[in-house]
């Protein structure tokens, strides 16, 4: 390892007294970072855990429409590649440019491959019309709940659901009149989809900037600029991508897993 | 963060671990435990966090200074989740004003 | 004894070393993007200002024939969404902060220099997403965005403000990242934790809010545009949501933010009471670890804003009581200041009158917080002028006065030159007559029962409605005289000395302005924090100082 005292690294910058504080400064502004991006998805948290908690049923009733399986793939996949990038960040600690490329690319095939799948989900939510606010109608391909009954929560424009745009006022219109004493509020099932689609988009949102980080990785990467004395963001960008699969972890079975039994 | 450099066995050992705990976290939710199912499949959760955290993200080996922000972070939304359940548990407990 | 030394001859320092417009757009110097904040601000402060003059003029006669009642509900929520969002958050950590910060531990930057620069224009687009909204009709929810009737009956522009203030948030988790992170690895050789100044302590504190509620409000406001797109009823009550939620978590980052508000400013007045006393601040752990706990505390209490909201009475009870608690620390640090003025050499100039005004001001803003966060006193003053007065205390008596004061002490360190003394204390004089004219009323028509954000009031509220015009009219000449000698003072105010002051603190051993670098060589500190020696001793040249050797440039 080069001695960084004596020679000025090409990387430092000229505000910092040498790299060993620049590293250490980078690692600390991620994990701020990750701080508030816990608090973030944690607003979403606590209304999934509030709704939860008081639509038990109704939680339990939509998450069955869910698609665990691929729901379990992504985990899967989310998984691997978090395995892929603490390669890649191991290989640009030992300075291994050929192995650094390979995993920083693997990782981004995972992350979007992940991606494809979260589209088809949703494709499908769309398709079964249970997207909420636009054409939702809680009526599953099994047919287990009649549609017209009461009529007020079909997924037409009169009846408050599925509004665009400007909202109307809906009160007057909008009191559900439930199916049958104990069958699910479909207000409250979309309220499951709303935060379902909220939460998911948001993480995927996420990950498509992690894409993008892992893009300007991989170009720098190619140039030679990770050594084994700097390589800090490598490091610092894994951070990122492994906080934005320990959301995944939790989402998972809050999302995909209620009400299975 | 250290420049300690996790050995490669670790990263997949922990992997398995990953994979293993998905597979059980699945398995587990058609099981019917009452309320044991939401319990179990979030203590599983968070084992799986924790070893990220302090495998994959090297919190293991990192400085006081990190575990009291990842500490810290996690308290906090701890924090808002709890007080804010303190108002929609105890609605009713004490009679307000007639 | 004048203390202002003789014009020097030029020498390069940071806002002549480069020209031109780009240099300063692109500036990665973070006393540049001080300057680049001080103007945005400014702007965003006396927009603010428009408004208020515009619901104080309403407020002069009890009936709403100045403007229609829309009209006036968007008129308060712009002012209180500019004030509180775009200029109070902003305002100390953003100028003085990102001045001072490095210097006072001896870096020669923020950590992460090109972040600062960006959020100063995330700062911008956020305020420009707001102004087209302002100018588009606004927005008539109250800068707290209620639900259900921000998410589902307002026909006003609650996306586009709501986009404005989103994007702002992230400038405030930049700034507060940067100081973290700055404070925590980039301190000079033996400025060890409790030898920084309390100014430091403080904006530590704000950071840590600023990292720990932003993004929840940034969360809701999503939601709340989210909502009003698709219409779910997640705050709906008629479709099975809960607006309550809303207001928990608009609170936890809401009160919090008033600590962003206030922390900066307390981190200011420890500096000017210190100084201006010529005495070590009295008990300085005590004031550090009080700031600490004010952030921390301040996390615990957001519920007193709900208390007649229909949250549970138990919730409202726990509320209650860790409000009583949050008060302590706050008034460790009146406590602390008060004895360190006791036996100090005081000079009564302009910094140091604005701090007096803060501590006896935020005094009073700070007890009648203790009467709203009883909760039977609540119910009767709640929604009404009393909690006006009362935050108006604390904003305008406390925060804006500490960054009046704030702004006079650094001003030559800033900007290489002196204000004029005579038009400062006139200046601070008639801000402090105007504003207590302004607010104090306010408190006596809230107990009475007017409750506030009404156009139009009772025939028996005027008086006092007109006292506090009147005020307001007085306050906002007394805020227009600084920005006037200000810029006069920059082009011919007297050249200023390095420490003018005679006061302690790295930012006063390099010169004023000082160059880009900050300290052409690393300070060593061998001092504790507010060491005083006598004035001699103090204009000792040391490491640091170029200003005795004409031309010679700095790197």
């Amino acid at each position: 390892m080069a001695d960084t005292q004596t020679v000025e690294h090409s990387a430092l910058a000229h505000h910092f007294d040498n790299m060993e504080q620049q590293r250490e400064a980078g690692a600390l502004g991620m994990w701020v970072f990750l701080v508030t991006e816990i608090m973030f998805f944690g607003g979403l948290f606590l209304a999934y855990i509030l709704y939860r908690y008081t639509y038990q049923a109704e939680f339990a009733a939509a998450s069955k429409e869910l698609d665990w399986e691929l729901g379990g793939i992504n985990t899967a996949i989310l998984i691997c590649s978090s395995l892929t990038m603490a390669l890649a960040v191991y290989y640009a600690q030992l300075g291994t440019k050929r192995l650094q490329i390979i995993f920083l690319v693997l990782t981004m095939i995972l992350g979007a491959s992940f991606l494809v799948i979260k589209g088809v989900e949703y494709k499908h939510k769309f398709e079964h019309h249970l997207f909420p606010g636009i054409g939702f109608k809680w009526a599953t391909a099994r047919d287990r709940y009649h549609e017209g009954e009461g009529g007020q929560y079909q997924g037409d424009e009169s009846a408050g659901l599925g509004q665009s745009n400007t909202p109307q006022p809906v009160s007057g219109e909008t009191h559900p009149v439930p199916n049958a004493p104990g069958s699910p509020d479909p207000y409250k099932i979309q309220l499951f989809f709303w935060i379902y689609f909220a939460m998911t988009g948001v993480h995927a949102l996420h990950m498509i900037i992690g894409l993008g980080i892992l893009t300007v990785l991989v170009l720098m990467a190619r140039k030679g600029r990770f050594t084994s004395e700097y390589h800090s963001p490598v490091e610092v960008s894994g951070l990122y991508w492994h906080f934005v699969d320990i959301v995944w972890i939790f989402l998972f079975p809050l999302l995909y897993l209620i009400g299975r039994h | 963060m250290s420049e300690h450099i996790v050995p490669k066995k670790i990263y997949y050992a922990i992997f398995a671990t990953l994979l293993v705990l998905t597979g059980v976290t699945i398995a587990v939710a058609f099981i019917n435990l009452g309320p044991f199912n939401n319990i179990v499949a979030m203590t599983i959760a968070v084992i799986k966090a924790t070893l990220v955290v302090l495998y994959f993200m090297h919190v293991r080996y990192s400085s006081r200074l990190t575990w009291i922000i990842v500490g810290a972070a996690f308290f906090w939304l701890a924090l808002m989740v709890a007080l804010t359940l303190s108002d929609y548990l105890t609605r009713g407990w004490v009679a307000g004003p007639r | 004894m004048s203390i202002i030394a003789a014009p020097v001859a030029p020498r390069t320092h940071y806002i002549n070393a480069t020209y031109g417009v780009k240099s300063w757009l692109l500036t990665v110097d973070h006393k540049r993007i001080a300057l680049l904040y001080l103007a945005s601000i400014t702007i965003f402060f006396f927009l603010g200002g428009a408004f208020a003059v515009a619901v104080r003029l309403e407020l002069l006669t009890p009936p709403g024939d100045f403007v229609r009642a829309e009209t006036y509900n968007r008129l308060f929520t712009m002012h209180g969404i500019v004030m509180v969002f775009f200029f109070l958050i902003p305002s100390v950590p953003a100028v003085l902060g990102n001045f001072l910060v490095p210097i006072m531990i001896g870096a020669k930057d923020l950590a992460f220099p090109k972040l600062n620069l960006l959020s100063w224009y995330i700062y911008n687009l956020g305020a420009l997403f707001t102004l087209i909204a302002i100018i588009s009709g606004g927005v008539d929810t109250g800068w707290t965005f209620y639900t259900p009737y921000s998410t589902n009956y307002s026909t006003s522009n609650v996306i586009m403000t709501g986009l404005g203030v989103f994007i702002t948030g992230f400038s405030s988790i930049l700034t507060g990242l940067n100081f973290i992170v700055t404070v925590h690895t980039m301190r000079a050789p033996g400025m060890t934790w409790f030898r920084l100044p309390l100014f430091i302590w403080s904006n530590y504190a704000t950071s840590l809010i600023m990292i720990l509620g932003t993004p929840v409000i940034a969360i809701t406001i999503l939601l709340v545009a989210l909502e009003r797109l698709v219409g779910i009823g997640i705050f709906n009550p008629a479709l099975g949501g809960d607006p309550v939620l809303f207001q928990h978590l608009f609170w936890f980052y809401s009160h919090p933010a008033v600590y962003i508000m206030v922390l900066p400013a307390m981190g200011v007045v420890s500096e000017l009471v210190a100084n201006m006393s010529r005495k070590n601040i009295f008990g300085y752990r005590f004031v550090a670890f009080a700031s600490v706990a004010i952030a921390v505390f301040g996390f615990l209490v957001w519920g007193h804003h709900m208390f007649a909201s229909s949250q549970s009475v138990y919730a409202g009870m726990i509320f209650s009581f860790l409000s009583y608690a949050v008060a302590i620390p706050s008034a460790i640090k009146v406590f602390n200041w008060t004895a360190t003025m006791y036996k100090g050499s005081i000079s009564y100039m302009t910094p140091m009158l604005y701090a007096m005004g803060f501590i006896g001001l935020f005094t009073i803003g700070g007890m009648t917080g203790l009467f709203l966060a009883a909760l039977g006193l609540d119910i009767h003053v709640h929604d009404t002028y009393f909690v006006v007065a009362h935050f108006h205390y604390i904003m305008v008596g406390g925060t804006l006065m500490a960054y009046l004061g704030g702004l006079h002490y650094w001003w030559p360190k800033i900007t290489g030159r002196m204000y004029p003394e005579g038009w400062a204390r006139f200046a601070a004089l008639v801000i402090f007559v105007g504003f207590n004219l302004t607010f104090f009323p306010q408190f006596i028509l809230g107990y009475l029962g007017m409750p506030r954000r009404y156009h139009a009031y009772p025939e028996e509220f005027q008086v006092l409605n007109v006292m506090s015009t009147a005020g307001a009219s007085i306050l906002g000449v007394g805020l227009l005289v600084p920005m006037i000698y200000f810029v006069w003072s920059m082009r011919y105010g007297p050249i200023a000395a390095r420490n003018p002051w005679g006061a302690v603190g790295l930012e006063w051993t390099a010169a004023s302005p000082p160059p880009t670098e900050n300290f052409d060589v690393t300070p060593v500190v061998t001092w504790e924090a507010y060491e005083f020696r006598p004035r001699e001793e103090m204009e000792v040249v040391g490491n640091g100082e170029p200003a005795d050797e004409p031309g010679r440039a700095s790197r």
